[in-house]
């Protein structure tokens, strides 16, 4: 066990930090009253609803909106003509960036529908009834064109293209002709050929992956107001309102003073709340109406226009020597964007071997438009899908030298002061630790029965540090107030109070910690990239320590001594001249008290760009057993470690360790995009796209292993992306061993399961 | 917009007379109903809810048999010691039907007439040889269960009819029932395949008579009599339940679609037919 202590040199012990309070956030929820995006209400508030494409390519031939507009009951309707008709131009939105001209066209169709379900109009109406009749009313004259969601089929010599402009970036020589390749990504090292050349065992193998959504459970959803005077509000739920104004600014030319941007209660955002979809549009309709309008995404159209992340194939060669070291690597990942580029195949390409201690590597990455919904940033955007390849491939070059494969990773494992493929040295990294953690675990020797099988993977995520601003305060009966600009979409309210109590030495349940406004509060960049424990948290601690500073100083004036003659402990000064305090401590609410004769309000502001922000790797071990005659998977047990760095509230990083596990499983083994043949996704629908429900699952054991982060006042990583890494390939792994049939496709369903393993029997 | 009335009617005639209307709906438990209103699938003008009408919900014996009231929720049936004992089968298919609070509403009659090929209690009620007692504008009538779906959405019912109970046939020793379907997750799924069977034995564990009858594997839940004629006189040797997947297998004509393809379907069926068979019997020898 760690010893509660600071992991600096004062060896300090922690009171709050590490300990499992209540989550501040947490009766409001559990009792219906917090208020997520769809639960405002304004006067005279329309509903705002949208027309989307039937088809999945197509040119606009013409829309008329005449027949709309005369019902009685409608108020607005817009289409890409009400909007600015931006240049290319790139705008950064923390965990992923957007080309602003697609994320216009994108949230409304321009000249093109690029996918089923593209918006491609949108409606104000004084109910919903009157806005679902204007929608039925709009005229659209379209001319079909081919269609492409495969993404090898996207990037095969005469695939429909999807942007006559589109010339693949990252070649070596420039293309003349248009393609739906956007990008080129190439990460190498070393001599590949060598490597190849010196191994005694090579394995060439390809493992894919389907079109998977975030599932987040609460729809996309907000209202927006805009005044005569030009003045906007927008009530949403994302992962970062900031990014929400920056996005509704950019793409409407509005003033950034002029878009106000108030976060709602979120439910669940997984990486796909960190770009608009609504926003924009409702400020359209509420501006054309002069009401403000709501708009409440179904589920149908979350599936069809949000989110997902990227269909993928993986083709991995390795080689080892017949010690075990591995002496190449090549990698090669095809991502599917969706309609516009930017898929995450940028960070698959640099995570695929971070845990690898590779000499020579080649890693090549395909960023490809298809006719789908744009992707989203989900969990460790990519990393899943590069680990399935990569770790999948681990397995079986370790099974053809016939080495434990726990025992081939350590041999290849990364270590401090190796260099990642990415670039950096690894400093202060866990990742032997959590191998550790997994080998010496009791779930490795439990016997398994027949039609049994484990699987063992690892993962790897960078984690962030990035931009964010806090204010403390303390209110005049000595309790505090945290606001920050991060949306808490993990307990992260919970954990900047607990740090904020930690410093000020008050109990967490004196610290109110809340959200603020765009208005509010200074610039924050998303909750994503696991930064907020990490960046947010970081500032909150210093917000905290200039407040004691500033109590000392108070208590100091109070008692007539040298600032260096007080100490803060237990949320009171202490004068170390005791003759000069013959009343003893100033507690914190003495000071607040007083505050108005000592300098006026307690309270400060910290911005900062946290730097330093700690990678993270898991490890996980699970078994399955496997039905043979039907081909279901059941998981019997499942056991992750992950270093986390410092756990604050150790129950929400197991949380976050099981949430991420649970969504892998649900990628491993039946969520996926079906599409027709006229490229409809068939299951847009939570009946049909199978995300776990609870009795899918067993308990998921989550070993936190702590070797700190230095940059961290309390030693945090960050904990969210780490654990969906590596189930797709334990999945997978699990089901070779309890069939003896290596499945390369996701989702490993029970009718692949059933059909590969008769095929098998042949 | 179009008008959407409700009523409510306490009797079998003024129900048969709001269901006359060209879109009116009959309403039980609504957990297919209102879901298939809210997305636009259905655009009844009138709803009329049955569960007012006296027996709608209920279950009593009756001339050695169950008569279960059509309205009457999955909750109801499991909580009722007795049919629970006899026809096992039956209860654990209806019981599979969504969740907790799914159960305290979905019926019989709403599973049969939604019509879908995937209903799960469908299976158990034709291989039990249940009897639909069906209201009309020409009185009462008597169907077998599986007359009553013609096709996916599509029932045998004219316009005013409704299904006032299902009657189970009296039940002998040494019988019992079983429903078992496949679906990829562990619940809140639709059955990729399904197969009921139910079964009667003699004193030596021998089948005197046996029902097979399948859900999900063609455009209405099929009885297939081979499948129980090869059963029937075996204590379920190998040979016997090969012979009855056999059959199994030749009766489905599935479609491939997004839960599953043809192929697949068409195996699991067998395989859901030959271990369901096996629970029955088991069951069948503790009854007494
Ligand atoms: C979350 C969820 C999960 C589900 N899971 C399953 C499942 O696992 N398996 C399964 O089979 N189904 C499932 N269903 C579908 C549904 O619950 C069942 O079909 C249920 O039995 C329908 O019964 P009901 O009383 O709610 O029917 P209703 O919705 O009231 O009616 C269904 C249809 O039957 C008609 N109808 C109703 N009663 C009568 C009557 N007495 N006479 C004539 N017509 C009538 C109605 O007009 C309507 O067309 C699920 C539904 C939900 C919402």
């Amino acid at each position: 066990m760690n010893k509660p202590v600071k992991p600096d040199d004062t060896g300090a012990i922690l009171k709050v930090v590490g300990t499992r309070p209540i989550r501040p956030d947490g009766v409001e929820k559990v009792t219906g009253r917090a208020a997520y995006g769809a639960d405002l209400h304004l006067p005279g508030m329309l509903i705002g609803k949208v027309k989307r494409s039937p088809h999945a390519h197509a040119r606009i031939v013409s829309i008329d909106t005449r027949k709309a507009l005369a019902l009685p009951g409608v108020k607005a309707v817009m289409t890409s003509a009400d909007m600015p008709d931006l240049a290319a131009e790139h705008y950064e939105a923390g965990e992923s960036a957007s080309n602003l001209k697609d994320l216009s066209a994108n949230v409304m169709a321009r000249g093109k529908v690029l996918y089923h379900g593209h918006a491609i109009a949108a409606v104000a109406a004084t109910s919903n009834a009157i806005a679902d009749q204007a929608l039925d009313l709009i005229e659209i004259v379209y001319e079909t064109l081919p269609h492409v969601i495969d993404v090898e089929e996207a990037m095969a010599e005469g695939a429909p293209i999807l942007h006559d402009q589109m010339f693949t970036a990252g070649l070596s020589e420039t293309p003349t002709k248009a393609s739906n390749i956007a990008t080129k990504h190439r990460l190498d090292r070393g001599d590949l050929a060598a490597g190849f050349a010196s191994a005694d065992v090579i394995v060439e193998t390809r493992y894919s992956s389907a079109a998977v959504h975030q599932g987040y459970i609460e729809p996309h959803a907000c209202v927006a107001s805009f005044a005569a005077d030009g003045q906007t509000q927008v009530w949403s739920s994302s992962q970062g309102h900031f990014v929400i104004r920056g996005l509704c600014a950019k793409l409407l030319k509005l003033r950034f003073s002029d878009v106000r941007v108030i976060p709602a209660e979120i439910g669940g955002g997984f990486g796909g709340k960190t770009t608009v979809y609504l926003e924009p549009l409702a400020l359209v309709l509420s501006q054309k109406s002069g009401h403000p309008v709501k708009m409440v995404m179904t589920r149908e159209e979350v599936f069809r226009a949000t989110g997902p992340t990227s269909a993928s194939v993986v083709t991995v060669k390795m080689g080892a020597k017949s010690d075990g070291t591995i002496t190449a690597a090549q990698v090669d990942l095809k991502f599917q964007a969706g309609a516009f580029a930017g898929s995450p195949v940028g960070a698959a390409v640099m995570t695929s071997l971070a845990c690898y201690d590779v000499a020579n590597f080649e890693i090549t990455g395909w960023d490809v438009v298809t006719n789908s919904p744009k992707v989203a940033a989900y969990r460790a955007p990519g990393a899943p899908n590069a680990a399935l390849g990569v770790e999948c491939a681990v397995d079986e070059l370790a099974e053809k030298l016939g080495m434990d494969p726990m025992v081939f990773r350590e041999k290849n494992a990364v270590r401090n002061g190796v260099r990642a493929p990415y670039g950096p040295v690894y400093k202060n990294i866990g990742y032997v630790e959590t191998l550790e953690a997994i080998k010496s675990h009791p779930h490795m020797s439990i016997p398994l029965g027949p039609n049994q099988g484990r699987g063992i993977a690892a993962g790897f995520w960078f984690n962030i540090g990035g931009e964010s601003t806090v204010n403390v305060s303390i209110n005049e009966d000595g309790t505090a107030i945290v606001s920050t600009g991060s949306p808490d979409i993990g307990g992260s309210r919970a954990s900047m109070a607990m740090m904020a109590a930690e410093v000020l030495g008050i109990g967490v349940e004196q610290v109110r910690p809340i959200v603020a406004d765009t208005a509010s509060i200074g610039f924050s960049t998303v909750t994503g990239g696991s930064r907020t424990t990490f960046a947010t948290g970081m500032a909150v601690v210093q917000a905290a320590e200039k407040l004691v500073i500033d109590l000392k100083r108070r208590a100091a004036e109070t008692w007539g001594v040298e600032i260096d003659q007080v100490v803060w402990q237990d949320g009171a000064a202490h004068c170390l001249q005791a003759e000069k305090a013959p009343k003893g401590a100033l507690t914190l609410a003495a000071l607040a008290g007083s505050a108005g004769k000592t300098g006026g309000p307690i309270a400060t502001v910290v911005a900062l760009n946290a730097q330093g922000a700690g990678p993270g790797f898991g490890v996980h071990v699970c078994d399955v057993e496997v039905d043979p005659e039907t081909g279901h998977v059941t998981v019997l047990r499942y056991t992750a470690a992950q270093d986390v760095g410092k756990a604050i509230h150790p129950a929400y990083v197991e949380g976050q360790i099981q949430g991420g596990v649970a969504q892998g499983i649900g990628w491993a083994l039946n969520e996926e995009y079906v599409f027709s043949t006229g490229g409809v996704m068939e299951n847009a629908g939570f009946l049909d796209y199978r995300v776990p429900v609870a009795s899918d699952l067993p308990m998921i054991d989550a070993i936190m292993v702590e070797v700190p982060n230095p940059a961290h006042p309390y030693g945090a990583k960050g904990v969210g992306e780490v654990p969906i890494v590596p189930p797709l390939a334990a999945l997978a792994i699990a089901v070779r061993h309890a069939t003896g049939v290596r499945m390369h496709d996701l989702p490993l369903s029970p009718s692949k399961i059933r059909a590969a393993i008769d095929a098998n029997a042949r | 917009m179009a008008q959407l009335s409700y009523l409510s009617p306490s009797s079998v005639d003024d129900a048969v007379k709001a269901l006359s209307g060209p879109s009116a709906r009959a309403l039980s438990g609504g957990t297919d109903l209102l879901v298939q209103v809210r997305s636009g699938r259905a655009k009844p003008d009138q709803i009329v809810d049955l569960k007012r009408i006296p027996g709608l919900i209920g279950i009593r014996s009756e001339n050695g048999g169950f008569v279960i009231g059509s309205a009457t929720c999955g909750a109801m049936l499991s909580e009722h010691a007795t049919l629970s004992k006899i026809w096992p089968g039956i209860v654990e298919a209806a019981n599979l039907i969504g969740s907790t609070q799914v159960q305290g509403r979905a019926s019989l009659g709403g599973n049969l007439c939604n019509a879908s090929p995937a209903a799960d209690s469908v299976p158990a009620l034709i291989a039990a040889r249940a009897i639909c007692v069906i209201a009309g504008p020409a009185g009462t009538r008597e169907a077998a269960v599986e007359t009553i779906v013609t096709g996916p959405g599509k029932t045998s019912l004219a316009a005013g009819e409704f299904i006032i109970a299902f009657k189970l046939p009296p039940r002998g020793p040494r019988s019992s029932d079983a429903y078992l379907r496949m679906i990829p997750r562990t619940e809140m799924d639709i059955a990729v395949a399904g197969a009921a069977v139910s079964l009667a034995l003699d004193t030596d564990g021998v089948c005197t008579s046996a029902f097979v009858a399948l859900s999900a594997v063609a455009p209405t839940a099929l009885l297939v009599a081979e499948a129980g004629q090869a059963l029937i006189g075996s204590r379920l040797e190998a040979a016997a339940l090969t012979r009855m997947e056999e059959a199994v297998r030749g009766a489905c004509q599935p479609i491939s679609d997004k839960r599953g393809t043809a192929d697949y379907r068409t195996k699991i069926a067998a395989v859901l037919a030959h271990r369901a068979a096996v629970i029955a019997w088991n069951r069948a020898k503790e009854q007494a």
